[in-house]
């Protein structure tokens, strides 16, 4: 479904990604773990295509390396930013509503906010309330739901374990979980490599910009320099 | 609610009290004070030009004035002797909007990547370079007259008729300042329905989706940098309308008119008023219009009144307490006077 050949991402002069290339099945749930700085967050912004890169990236068959940001949505190609990538002046159901911002005169939009809303029921409770004032948490939650009312049949994970408290991290994994179940294709980017290879079905490690290994989650769990380095063993 | 059941009491009531305004001001105060009521509709019409840049994109612009500048110079080019030139004013406003809703876009392209700061340094420098064009483009083509500025522009008329004479109504005669009166009212109630359909539409909504947060804004599928150059013209497009209507009233342009002191007042206009409220941002600009010509009229007869003469130049003195208010304002009310919703719901959280 998404296929990156000798992904290049540069910052001025210095390579953040320095070629790259992966695949995502439709239907997989696949982490992308590494250290801070190893190029994950820049990975997936250039797939995103907010920032310019080099090389390939297929989604869906088609080269969309040249394709502006705010069309990907339209093909089905979500993100949910990093951090608190809400609007934080708006209510939460303003902002579930900027997520259908690309759907015009879409008749069905009404019936994906009632299961988002079913899925996310806090978002429910405090739908008037200014996004802003939510505990971080629930602005992740609502970032996610947010992403879900553009339809994406793949969604880019950006993150989202970042500054939440362990409670509050395993009720949004089992939101993405369940979000994977309903059939959306995940690449998710986490600095949590436990949390994401228990979650996603495979997974790669980038190191300096380049990917080091590349096996299914379990694998990866079990091997001894990725408990080294990134589960504290 | 009483006026929202019946919507059509409060609009003949609004339109009552507008149509009564001028008269009530004129026969109480002076036909002066009708005057700086002109003047006040003027800035409303480039407060809220400005609220659709910085109020819903949150683009911070202080040199907004540069559009008023080329609205007004359009006007006086293409409506005076100094070209021999007479367009019909209902030619010229459109042209005017057009024109520098063009050069919103020249401000914008260059700027888009930057924001806060950054982009009000920009702003700034580009309000400053109209000016000093205007100041200097008499040299060696005269196409400004420079400092001197450009006079006997002609004034606004209407079916042939200049609004700047007396006009015969019922036996009574209408002075030049109440028809302005009028015709500003009008073009300040199309620019408040256009204000307040732009805020209601996919356009507003993306415009207050990139102030909050752009990344997202894009993950929703929100073109950023079309909506930010939109959000500069339509503001733009305002400011060009209000310096044409400036020009054809004045008779007279000249570079001074378009000061950096003048895209601060139409910010403070904007800021005071609460930002992203159009009705906030109306208060503003009629009340920071209206304010100093209080102050400077009343100044001098309050101190005799106080201390038997005048002690301190009602001139310096104005900007003093104007700045004073400004500061109990923005103490008092963060917000600005009549916030929306949010912002005080925000603010007071």
């Amino acid at each position: 479904m998404l296929e990156v050949i000798n992904l290049e991402v540069y910052y001025g002069g210095i390579a953040a990604v320095k070629g790259i290339s992966f695949a995502v099945e439709k239907g997989e749930m696949v982490a992308l773990i590494g250290a801070n700085g190893a190029g994950k967050t820049s990975t997936l912004k250039a797939l995103a295509r907010m920032l310019p890169s080099a090389g390939s990236i297929r989604f869906c068959g088609e080269e969309i390396a040249a394709v502006p940001s705010h069309r990907l949505i339209g093909q089905g190609l979500g993100m949910v930013p990093e951090g608190r990538g809400v609007f934080a002046r708006l209510s939460v159901a303003e902002n579930l509503a900027m997520g259908a911002y690309s759907r015009r005169g879409d008749a069905q939009i009404d019936g994906d906010l009632a299961r988002v809303y079913e899925m996310l029921p806090r978002l429910k409770e405090r739908n008037k309330q200014l996004a802003g004032t939510l505990s971080g948490g629930e602005q992740q939650m609502l970032a996610l739901g947010r992403a879900l009312l553009g339809r994406p049949s793949f969604l880019l994970l950006d993150e989202p374990s970042m500054g939440l408290a362990p409670l509050m991290v395993q009720k949004v994994f089992e939101t993405i979980q369940a979000v994977a179940a309903s059939g959306v294709t995940i690449l998710l980017v986490e600095q949590n490599a436990k949390l994401a290879l228990e979650t996603a079905s495979r997974g790669y490690v980038m190191e300096g910009g380049r990917i080091t290994l590349a096996d299914s989650a379990a694998n990866l769990l079990a091997d001894p320099r990725v408990r080294q380095a990134y589960l504290g063993e | 609610m009483n006026t929202h059941a019946k919507p059509w009491q409060g609009i003949v009531l609004i339109a009552l009290v507008l149509a009564a305004l001028p008269f009530a001001v004129g026969l109480g105060m002076g036909n002066a004070w009708v005057r700086v009521l002109d003047f006040a509709l003027l800035y409303i019409m480039l407060a809220l030009g400005l609220n659709i840049v910085v109020g819903f994109a949150g683009l911070l612009d202080l040199g907004y004035i540069a559009f008023y500048a080329i609205g007004a110079y359009l006007y006086a080019l293409l409506a005076s002797p100094h070209f021999g030139l007479h367009w019909p004013t209902w030619a010229i406003l459109p042209l005017g909007a057009l024109v520098s809703g063009l050069f919103g876009i020249l401000l914008g392209a260059p700027t888009l990547r930057l924001r806060g700061d950054y982009l009000a340094i920009v702003t700034l420098g580009f309000g400053e370079i109209v000016r000093i064009f205007l100041n200097n483009l008499n040299s060696p083509v005269n196409i400004t007259n420079g400092p001197q500025g450009i006079a006997r522009i002609d004034p606004i008329s209407i079916a042939g008729v200049p609004l700047s004479k007396p006009l015969e109504f019922l036996g009574l005669a209408l002075p030049g300042v109440y028809l302005y009166y009028y015709l500003f009212v009008l073009l300040a109630l199309v620019i408040i329905f256009i204000s307040l359909r732009l805020e209601d539409s996919r356009i507003g909504r993306a415009w207050v989706a990139i102030r909050e947060d752009e990344v997202a804004a894009k993950t929703c599928g929100i073109n950023v940098r079309n909506v930010k150059l939109l959000a500069f013209a339509m503001g733009a497009s305002f400011g060009g309308v209000a310096g044409g209507l400036f020009a054809g009233f004045q008779e007279f342009v000249s570079p001074e008119s378009f000061s950096l002191m003048e895209s601060v007042m139409v910010l403070c206009m904007v800021v005071l008023g609460g930002m992203g409220h159009i009705p906030g941002v109306i208060l503003g600009g009629l009340l920071l219009a209206v304010l100093p010509e209080v102050l400077r009229h009343g100044a001098a007869p309050v101190q005799k009144l106080l201390f038997g003469k005048v002690l301190i130049d009602p001139e310096s003195l104005r900007m003093l307490l104007f700045g004073l208010t400004l500061i109990l304002v923005m103490l008092y009310r963060p917000a600005g006077l009549w916030p929306s919703a949010t912002r005080k719901r925000e603010l007071s959280a």
